[in-house]
């Protein structure tokens, strides 16, 4: 099958997935309800006020997570690099432990609090990382991922410590913000992070070109007339900004980033052009079933998300690296 | 006479507080051949790196086609000039097609697709480098010469005038070191390219070129014919190595054999 035919039949169910999963819960909802959107019967509010925002908040904070892991990936040339294990949902995570703990109210325009502080510590985060490429030029992928995983640890402990001095109860949000979740979630977080992401992931689009190049090694892109350092830069903005922005509203959600563009390259190749949009439709998707799953295991409680993920994902994700699938994983 | 197609004016680089170039001048002409060999450590791949941009020297210049590196916009320098590193172990799990494609970077627009003058440059530098048949493979999947090859493909679709290479025919088995040398000399003579390969390979590669440019401990050691340097005296200077010369090389050269000290 043609690469671009399976880009488009991906589409397709991570569209049937959106749709679908509102439906899904701990009352299933009938189809009708798609047509009312401004009903004001039960069914067709908790479908339209409570279930739509959420599912596409995952969908987008999974797409944004996803792209993020492809970009990193290409350019570290590393299966492992993203944006959690080289310390960008750490940062973000740190800021916003210090926010709660702290008690800050960091309201700029219109973005909540901690929308702000998980930014900041994404930006910090890469800030980081993007400082020691241009302190030492030639540095190897390998040492900027371990300076990467070095910050993860870094930033880790900070959020132990500011976790152990706060009281009790903000311990306790910080812990279950840092499980990740989709609980709180409503339009005005939606409206808060779509843009922010979608701005990212256009901008990172636009570098489809020079992340394949990227991957082939930093002195062949160079040759081929790709600005290495000014590209670089610009891609850590844009995956700061739009991991800062997934993260604020989801939490640090783990190994949807490593896992959606593995996946990805096997279905539809390495070439950006395709392998961004599918890791962006992939994560998303696999957001949603993981976030509709977190919602009916415990039910009437829910899950966090973040336990979801990785419990689904990483057998998945064995198996397929022991069926040899995924490339680049060939001894 | 037009420009030479590459001068270089007093280039040093330091890395890490080493001296790896001193003070290396050369001019190579138009459509010009050149090899560089001298020891490992040398400086041979920096000097190549140097000539493309890769590296920016601590001082002196480099010129291409009478203007400055410094004059050019990194996409503008790739369609004059292109690169071929020594092979990478990374895995690439690309075609051979769309590599080759990746080689149009510099003439294309962000968004734009390729156009038909890109496809037709693509198919014309697969088939030079007779890498055509290959198309749909994988990267990963090919040979050392093969790959090598597709590599060069990749760098001719860059359109550019001069091609610099990294070791070109190390790694391979003698079919596909005949075939790349075939291959270069085709491209400086029948397409007026301007080559300058790095190389240890005395025998064939410095043989075939038009010129040869000794580096030792970063300073240029000699210049001259491939006849001058194949000599043994000068190539004990440069080497601080003993060697045997033999008649019955390529072009009337003698061949040359390392020979075991004081034998």
């Amino acid at each position: 099958m043609r690469p671009t035919l399976r880009l488009v039949l991906l589409g397709a169910l991570a569209l049937a997935v959106v749709v679908v999963m509102p439906l899904v819960g701990g009352h299933v909802l009938p189809w009708s309800v798609l047509a009312d959107p401004r009903g004001t019967d039960p069914a067709a509010v908790i479908f339209w006020q409570i279930r739509v925002p959420r599912v596409l908040a995952a969908f987008v904070g999974g797409a944004g997570l996803a792209l993020g892991g492809a970009v990193f990936q290409a350019i570290f040339r590393n299966p492992l690099a993203t944006p959690y294990t080289l310390g960008v949902a750490s940062g973000a995570s740190l800021g916003v432990a210090v926010a709660s703990s702290l008690g800050l109210s960091l309201v700029v325009g219109g973005l909540s609090t901690n929308s702000v502080a998980a930014f900041a510590g994404a930006l910090l985060a890469v800030g980081v990382i993007w400082v020691l490429t241009r302190l030492r030029p030639g540095i190897s992928s390998t040492a900027l991922l371990l300076a990467g995983v070095a910050m993860n640890f870094f930033f880790s402990s900070l959020i132990l410590f500011v976790q152990y001095t706060a009281s009790l109860g903000d311990s306790y949000r910080i812990i279950r913000w840092l499980m990740g979740g989709l609980g709180g979630v409503d339009l005005y977080t939606l409206a808060n992070m779509t843009p922010v992401v979608v701005l990212g992931a256009v901008a990172v689009a636009r570098y489809a070109r020079e992340l394949d190049l990227l991957a082939t090694g930093p002195e062949i892109a160079a040759s081929r007339g790709v600005a290495v350092a000014r590209t670089r830069t610009r891609l850590f903005l844009a995956t700061s900004v739009m991991v800062g922005g997934a993260v604020a509203a989801c939490g640090p959600i783990g190994f949807v980033g490593m896992m959606a563009p593995h996946i990805c390259r096997f279905l539809v190749g390495s070439h950006h052009r395709l392998l961004l949009p599918a890791s962006a439709l992939f994560g998303g998707a696999f957001l949603v079933l993981c976030d509709t799953v977190a919602r009916l295991v415990l039910f009437p409680a829910e899950l966090p998300v973040g336990v979801i993920t990785a419990f689904l994902g990483a057998p998945f994700f064995l198996w397929l690296l022991v069926r040899r699938v995924v490339p680049g994983t060939h001894g | 006479m037009s420009d030479p197609a590459i001068i270089t004016e007093g280039l040093c680089v330091v890395l890490d507080e080493t001296e790896i170039l001193k003070d290396v001048s050369m001019t190579v002409g138009r459509g010009e051949f050149l090899t560089v060999i001298g020891p490992n450590g040398a400086g041979k791949s920096t000097l190549l790196r140097c000539l493309d941009g890769i590296l920016e020297p601590s001082a002196g210049r480099v010129i291409i086609d009478g203007r400055p590196l410094g004059d050019y916009e990194r996409r503008e320098l790739a369609r004059t000039v292109s690169y071929v590193p020594q092979p990478d172990s990374g895995s690439l799990d690309f075609t051979v097609r769309s590599y080759v494609e990746m080689g149009r970077y510099p003439h294309l627009g962000a968004w734009a697709a390729l156009t038909e003058a890109d496809a037709e440059a693509v198919v014309e530098s697969m088939e030079l480098t007779e890498v055509a048949g290959l198309a749909d493979r994988t990267m990963s999947s090919l040979s050392g010469g093969e790959r090598q090859r597709a590599s060069i493909a990749a760098a001719l679709a860059q359109g550019g005038s001069v091609l610099l290479l990294d070791e070109p025919t190390s790694f391979l088995d003698y079919r596909h070191q005949v075939k790349i040398l075939d291959l270069l000399d085709r491209l400086h003579r029948d397409e007026g390219l301007t080559v300058v390969a790095v190389t240890h390979d005395l025998n064939s590669t410095v043989a075939f070129s038009d010129e040869v440019l000794a580096l030792k401990d970063g300073k240029v050691a000699a210049t001259g014919k491939p006849a001058d340097l194949l000599d043994a005296d000068a190539l004990a200077a440069i080497y601080d190595a003993d060697f045997r010369l033999i008649s019955g090389g390529h072009r009337g050269l003698p061949l040359v054999l390392p020979a075991r000290n004081g034998s």
